[in-house]
């Protein structure tokens, strides 16, 4: 299984990413925003960071990088795409998921160790774990409110 | 020399966190009168010469594809200035 991660200017997780492929016993195939070619890769990682610095919005700039058109173009045909962190900031940003992400309403940069419990066992970044298994994610952000419109979020949260 | 400014603001039903933050400094500083601080974003786009319908469509199509998020943000106005140059 060949995952290949992209590295913008300013994106910092790249490695981690790069190794937790590795790790996961896959083969981490290193791509640069500012090529048109996704080496043919199964599956994608969008990796946290701050990509052009947030300017103007987080992921927005990232998100007209040459790359995306084809990540977008490929997503499409149902290429797996795990964003992380700003990755997540720079699908939103490319329309691939929706909604948009603004300052935390209490003002506050968060860094702690957060528990997430999986919901849904079906999905290709999913499915190695039990359902309803609680997993430890580090969570990171100062712009991690999420807005999206009442359908858009009732399918979200299924 | 002109310019083709841009302003896109927050959508007005969203919590703006940073106007808010800001009125919090106008009430430490004691000045009462305001009840509420909203922060947008001003772009200028500079033209060598005069700007033209072409300039004009391309900087609504950029203020609505880059400069702003429909979601979140509303492109108030696309205008053109003299530039203070």
């Amino acid at each position: 299984m060949r995952v290949g991660v992209v590295t913008f200017p300013g994106s910092l997780d790249d490695r981690d990413a790069l190794r937790a492929v590795r790790l996961a016993g896959g083969t981490p195939v290193p791509l640069w925003h500012g090529t048109h070619d996704l080496e043919g890769v199964d599956a994608l990682i969008l990796p946290g960071g701050f990509s052009y610095g947030d300017y103007l919005r987080c992921g927005a700039i990232a998100a007209h990088s040459p790359i995306m058109s084809e990540v977008v173009s490929e997503a499409k045909k149902g290429l797996p795409i795990l964003g992380i962190c700003n990755g997540f900031q720079i699908l939103v940003e490319a329309g691939l998921l929706p909604g948009g992400l603004v300052r935390n309403d209490h003002g506050d940069f968060i860094c702690r160790d957060q528990k997430l419990r999986v919901e849904n066992t079906e999905t290709a970044w999913t499915s190695g774990y039990d359902l309803h298994q609680e997993i430890v994610i580090p969570l990171k952000n100062g712009e991690g409110g999420f807005i999206a419109d009442d359908e858009s979020l009732k399918r979200i949260e299924g | 020399m002109a310019v083709i400014v841009v302003e896109v603001m927050p959508k007005r039903e969203l919590l703006d966190p940073a106007g808010k933050a800001v009125l919090g400094a106008f009430h430490r500083t004691g000045i009462e009168g305001f009840h509420e601080v909203r922060i947008g974003k001003r772009f200028e786009l500079h033209v060598d010469g005069p700007v033209t319908e072409s300039h004009l469509a391309d900087a609504r199509k950029m203020a609505d594809d880059l400069l702003s998020n429909g979601v979140i943000e509303d492109v108030l106005d696309v205008r053109v200035e003299d530039s203070p140059a």
